[in-house]
């Protein structure tokens, strides 16, 4: 039981994560989870304004029974296969994170200093987590994909765009973690 | 039920990835920071268990499991939309520390703020959405 409550191990978890993705392409979709994002602008009317959202939502019913899963999978995982072990960083990273004023995971999945409802609840705290999700919806719709549809279905069936999309991930992500993150959370 | 095997393979995919820690905003900034092996070694299996598999599928003509021939959709060629969509999108993953997947995991987990995040990304494809027609792709 111990190595199903703990971290499990990159090995296991990219190999599952890889069969996800070739299970899916054997039912005959592909693999994608931010498409759903446009999936659900469509449902609430929004190709009344732009035609990229005119589209028969119906026939992603398939992808958004996979994002229901995906809710129950978290809430499961959560509640009945964790005892409170996860999450070893480097200890490095968490002396460095302490710099930045952010919490020591101790088993926890997620910072208090971004996630909590606390934080949530001040305006620089509100703004971080909209502005994430902003630059996250606009650049997976305008990149045609984001992990799973790039960099997992994307490269594994050797795409040269989905390798361009994830050099952009990095980018971005090094950008991000290394100078604008430090500024952002002195501020 | 045509639902119930997409529905159970969602299921899988939270546990993975809650458990593999993939949508935990500390493995994240740790693999941006190049401080674990962790992040790199599940994008690496996954990858090899991807190209292994697809090649697989196309070798040996695999139907899918109605008897259709898989094909499997090439991405749009180009180069500024992959470039420029991509880094946007890695600005937020660091700053969040969720790619979409995780955002819906994440609500399961009972993490509220996710709400935030999500309608933001529900926004921002929105933009996308208004500005399609005026990016260079």
């Amino acid at each position: 039981m111990e190595y199903l409550l703990g971290t499990w191990h990159w090995s296991i978890s990219g190999f599952l994560i890889g069969m996800t993705m070739l299970l899916l392409t054997y039912f005959g979709k592909s693999f994608g989870m931010s498409s759903n994002l446009r999936t659900m602008c469509s449902m609430a009317g929004a190709g009344k304004f732009s035609d990229f959202f005119k589209m028969d939502w119906r026939e992603q019913k398939w992808s958004l029974a996979v994002v229901l899963g995906c809710i129950l999978g978290g809430f499961i995982a959560y509640h009945f296969l964790s005892n409170g072990t996860g999450v070893n960083l480097n200890p490095d990273t968490v002396a460095q994170l302490q710099t930045l004023s952010i919490d020591a995971p101790d088993g926890k999945l997620l910072p208090d200093a971004i996630f909590s409802m606390e934080t949530l609840q001040t305006p620089k705290g509100f703004a971080i987590l909209l502005v994430g999700g902003l630059l996250i919806g606009f650049g997976t719709r305008y990149a045609g994909g984001c992990t799973s549809g790039h960099a997992i279905s994307g490269l594994s069936n050797l795409q040269l765009p989905s390798l361009v999309a994830v050099i952009g991930f990095f980018i971005g992500g090094l950008v991000m973690a290394h100078f604008l993150l430090p500024i952002i959370l002195k501020l | 039920m045509k639902l119930a095997r997409f529905f159970l393979t969602g299921i899988f995919f939270g546990i993975v990835l809650t458990k593999a820690e993939a949508v935990s905003w500390y493995r994240i900034y740790e693999m941006f920071h190049f401080q674990s092996f962790h992040m790199f070694g599940i994008f690496g299996t996954a990858l090899v268990t991807g190209v292994i598999g697809l090649q697989i599928i196309k070798k040996k003509k695999i139907k899918d499991f109605k008897g259709f021939p898989i094909t499997i959709i090439e991405k749009e060629k180009g180069f500024w939309r992959y470039i420029i969509g991509g880094s946007l999108f890695g600005l937020g993953w660091a700053l969040v520390g969720a790619c979409p997947g995780p955002i819906f995991i994440l609500l399961g987990t009972g993490t509220y703020a996710i709400a935030i995040v999500l309608i933001g990304a529900l926004l921002g494809t929105y933009i996308y959405g208004l500005l399609k027609d005026k990016l260079p792709h």
